[in-house]
């Protein structure tokens, strides 16, 4: 049984996790960043910046990259994770079903979230 | 002017000589004993004897810990040595029980990959095109 999200509070939280994950996806960096973690989960920041200069020519800070990362993570698409002194950036696919589901295999019972 | 040796610091320093020369294949080149406790220990590749040394340095000032864990959280390399064959040297030491962060990827003309050296240090071994 699916839990339908209903009333103004639910309504503007099913726009503010949709508002963040287009945000996230809209930047063409972040896309890559996705990719490369779609070719190995699992990456410390190291790698990926390295990936993004060595594979994509794509010449942006460290600094740079965090804050792409931090934007992926509050759109859930990107988790991190502590292991012994290091920590690893795994992919999260989970948050892009909400395109799928809007869209693609729409709920027929109702509208999960109204359009301004 | 030219380079004749770089350093990492090590938390313990026989532990050090030991990893880097059983597990990495390097020889010892100098160990002489500097005040109480610590020594002047270098090691080299048996390639290069007459080469570049690497120091193992002791990590006892107080400003090294916070250096190495902010970088090591980034999964930073602190030095980087070449090796004929990435994937074969990481086979061989993942093999030995040696904890890798990155694992081989080839990078265009290079191929890299990261391990913890047990002392305190990530370290890339790299494969330089030819």
């Amino acid at each position: 049984m699916r839990v339908r999200l209903i009333g103004k509070y639910m309504l503007a939280y099913a726009v503010a996790v949709a508002d963040d994950l287009f945000k996230a996806l809209a930047d063409p960096t972040r896309r890559t960043i996705l990719d490369e973690l779609t070719d190995t989960s699992g990456q410390t920041l190291f790698e990926i910046c390295a990936r993004l200069s060595m594979k994509h020519q794509l010449g942006i800070s460290r600094q740079a990259v965090s804050q792409h990362l931090a934007v992926l993570e509050a759109a859930g698409l990107v988790e991190t994770r502590r292991e012994g002194r290091y920590k690893f950036h795994d992919l999260n696919t989970a948050p892009l079903r909400q395109i799928a589901e809007r869209w693609l295999a729409p709920d027929r019972s109702g509208p999960e979230e109204s359009s301004p | 002017m030219k380079i004749h040796l770089t350093s990492v610091f090590v938390d313990d320093q026989a532990k050090a000589l030991q990893f880097y020369t059983e597990v990495l294949g390097f020889v010892k080149k100098h160990d002489v004993p500097v005040g109480e406790k610590d020594r002047w220990l270098t090691v080299v590749s048996p390639d290069e004897p007459g080469g570049i040394e690497l120091l193992l340095e002791p990590a006892g000032h107080p400003a090294v810990k916070s250096y190495r864990d902010a970088l090591t959280e980034d999964g930073i390399p602190l030095a980087q040595f070449a090796v004929d064959d990435v994937r074969g040297e990481y086979e061989r030491m993942r093999d030995l029980g040696v904890r890798f962060t990155q694992e081989p990827l080839d990078m265009g003309p290079v191929t890299t990959a990261v391990f913890d050296d047990t002392c305190g240090n990530l370290i890339q071994i790299a494969t330089l095109p030819q």
